[in-house]
């Protein structure tokens, strides 16, 4: 049920170019700060990672018993499942450094 | 008092309690926890926060149909049902019957970018989630403050948790938020959490006075609601959390009639012929080796036979040592253990705090039910705890025993050099029997002595009695009281015997004089005797003289009517017949 989160700072320094990032957008119903992030999302994505990623939006009002496997509290949660390690990044991404930093993106850039 | 009818209508208005179904807590609240409201549990490391919020949780799914949520911020699942597990709480089969919801939250500070504004919604939805999922009325959330480790903004964190307890509020379930005890000691939480929960705080405490530790609880506020105020000892024992609040239970348990019989027939007569009240307490005080275990014994041993169950606590001695003890003495105590009319319980005080033996000791009455209790010596448990604490939890022990109408028997150890009369703790003006064991020294031996000190509500013996122990059992003589004091042991032999030999010396004295008088009496009737004999001897010598004195008369009669006849010869000669026969007379 639960993933373990496995640190391995190898794999954050160079993340392989083609293999597909796997991000879920957790919200919780479509406020303001939910749509902002999914905006801010598509966006840093679509500029760094064009074609090489997926987005799954997570409705918690509509599926709640889904927050309980990436253990989210905060809304928005954006976490990146693949590549591993999973990262959490919470907030409406309005703050494009930082959700590079926490996707890896900015070292790999 | 206020009438009762309108009592009923008072509570009716007041704040809606929810039962913690923890022990004594529900009293010191008077009722339980806010209804519908959080409450704030605070204190510091391993002061038994979880497991108040744990029992809070089982005590409510099994007792009060209350099912509930469990939303752990630092242990996992498997943590937690290993440690209430501790407690007789099986909460795997809880969680499986759906009655509680165990929720781990699990937040990783280095796991998290924070990107923008954001909210906790998501812990909202969870929680929401995991209390409509099995209709929950309760919620543990522990411990919040692990949120403050793992979320960067503590502005946004502050303003979500004022909406958490809106929202718990408003969602009717009874919450218990734990947090741990802030660092300065006027604050409360470490970080001030008590500023959103404002209806119910109670503060736990463990803490350690001259080398005993010991657990408290305070309800430091309760908005809307009587409570006591005080802090109380709690402690977590086999069967969960048990506060014991010292001054909560009024005086007004039921008394009885009935007197029971002590085992010792003498000291019955002492108590107005028939021994104690059912349902008091009994203090039996003594210096060391006056015998306290021994009437104790007998106390139980006679409880016993009369098929009353009997539950010997022991501090001192093991089971068997005292069924050996009293077999010397001629006490049969093994049999009653064998129907189970006796029960030994023996623990070193020193074994564990006061209050756990306290808990131990009430579970042992609670699944005994015994109607008669000893504990020998209570003095011991004494030792394990600080004065003030001791009074209070031996205070709480008589009451919960008289509530139940058992009859208890407390020995209490007075050291030597203490004064005879001053128990430990003034435990005497508890009692309403107290009975003094002494040793009297003197004459090279120590003679043991009892005397009834007090007896509530009967008339009892002022006087001293000695106590005697033989292999025959134990026995109360008098003791002598003569001018130089009391005497006993030898000394009263001693003077018994005297007292014998004198009586007999006055016997044997009489029974002299008596047969003294006896041979003169004798002697006396040998004379009287005599002079009968004299008297009569005499009287027939009167009666002889008398007829001697007859036959002289009438010898002398005929003598003269011979001489008168002589002389009238002349005349008689004449006649021949006459005159042939004198001739011959004449001739010889």
């Amino acid at each position: 049920m639960k993933t373990k989160p496995v640190k391995r700072r190898a794999a954050r320094a160079n993340p392989p170019p083609e293999k597909l990032w796997q991000l879920r957008l957790y919200v919780a119903g479509q406020t303001p700060k939910s749509l902002t992030a999914f905006s801010n999302l598509k966006n840093i994505c679509e500029t760094h990672l064009s074609g090489q990623y997926s987005i799954e939006v997570i409705d918690l009002l509509e599926r709640p018993q889904l927050s309980k496997g990436d253990q989210i509290l905060a809304i928005p949660t954006l976490v990146r499942k693949l590549p591993e390690p999973v990262r959490k990044i919470i907030g409406d991404l309005s703050d494009t450094e930082r959700v590079l930093v926490g996707l890896d993106l900015r070292s790999a850039q | 008092m206020v009438p009762p009818a309108s009592h009923a209508a008072f509570r009716a208005t007041r704040l809606p309690k929810c039962p913690t179904g923890i022990q004594g807590l529900d009293e010191i609240t008077d009722g339980g926890l806010p209804r519908g409201r959080p409450t704030l549990v605070c204190g510091g490391a391993g002061c038994g926060k979880t497991l108040f919020a744990a029992e809070f949780l089982v005590r409510g799914a099994t007792q009060f149909g209350e099912p509930g949520v469990f939303m752990s911020f630092e242990e996992t699942e498997a943590e937690l049902k290993a440690n209430v597990a501790s407690l007789g709480f099986d909460l795997t089969s809880l969680v499986r019957r759906k009655k509680i919801l165990l929720e781990h939250v699990r937040i990783e500070r280095n796991e998290i970018h924070e990107t923008g504004e954001y909210d906790l919604e998501g812990l909202f939805v969870r929680l929401n989630h995991a209390i409509d999922s099995i209709g929950a009325k309760r919620v543990v959330l522990d411990t919040l403050e692990a949120l403050f480790a793992g979320l960067p903004n503590e502005a946004i964190l502050r303003a979500e948790l004022r909406r958490l307890f809106r929202w718990l509020k408003d969602k009717g379930v009874t919450a218990v938020i734990t947090a741990e005890r802030g660092r300065d000691s006027d604050q409360l939480t470490r970080h001030g959490l008590e500023e959103y929960v404002s209806d119910c705080v109670i503060l736990l405490d463990h803490r350690v006075n001259d080398q005993i530790a010991t657990r408290h609880l305070r309800v430091v506020k309760y908005r809307g609601a009587l409570h006591g105020t005080n802090e109380f000892p709690f402690l977590i024992g086999e069967t969960g959390l048990s506060v014991l609040p010292i001054t909560s239970l009024g005086l007004n348990h039921g008394v009885s009639n009935e007197r029971i019989a002590t085992g010792i027939p003498r000291l019955d007569a002492m108590l107005g012929g028939r021994g104690f009240f059912r349902g008091s307490s009994i203090l039996l005080t003594g210096t060391p080796g006056t015998g306290k275990t021994i009437i104790a014994a007998n106390f139980a041993q006679a409880a016993a036979r009369r098929g009353e169950r009997t539950l010997f606590f022991s501090f001192e001695e093991s089971p068997n040592q005292i069924i050996r003890n009293m077999h010397s003495i001629g006490l049969r105590l093994e049999p009653l253990v064998k129907r189970n009319l006796l029960r030994f319980h023996s623990a070193r005080p020193s074994l564990y705090g006061l209050e756990m033996h306290l808990a131990t000791m009430f579970k042992e009455i609670a699944v005994f039910q015994p109607e008669v209790v000893i504990v020998d010596p209570i003095t011991s448990l004494m030792d394990s705890g600080t004065a003030s604490e001791s009074k209070g939890m031996v205070t709480r022990l008589i009451d919960y025993l008289k509530a139940g109408q058992i009859t208890t028997l407390f020995t209490s150890l007075t050291q030597g050099g203490q004064s005879l009369q001053q128990t430990e703790m003034a435990m005497s003006s508890l009692m309403d029997a107290w009975l003094l064991l002494q040793d009297f020294e003197g004459n090279g031996e120590r003679n043991r002595v009892l005397y009834v000190l007090k007896a509530r509500g009967m008339a009892h013996s002022n006087q001293i009695r000695e106590f005697l122990i033989s292999d025959r059992g134990v026995d109360l003589v008098d003791a002598y009281i003569g001018p130089s004091g009391v005497l006993t042991g030898s000394a009263r032999a001693a003077q018994t015997a005297s007292e014998k030999a004198a009586t007999l010396a006055g016997q044997q004295e009489a029974g002299r004089r008596k047969r003294e008088l006896e041979s003169k009496r004798m002697a006396l009737e040998r004379q009287i005797s005599g002079l009968r004999s004299e008297h009569e001897a005499t009287a027939e010598e009167f009666r002889q003289i008398d007829e001697q004195i007859g036959t002289q008369t009438r010898l002398l009669t005929t003598e003269r009517s011979e001489l008168g006849r002589l002389r009238q010869a002349d005349i008689s000669v004449t006649t021949g017949a006459v005159g042939s026969s004198k001739p011959k007379t004449k001739t010889r």
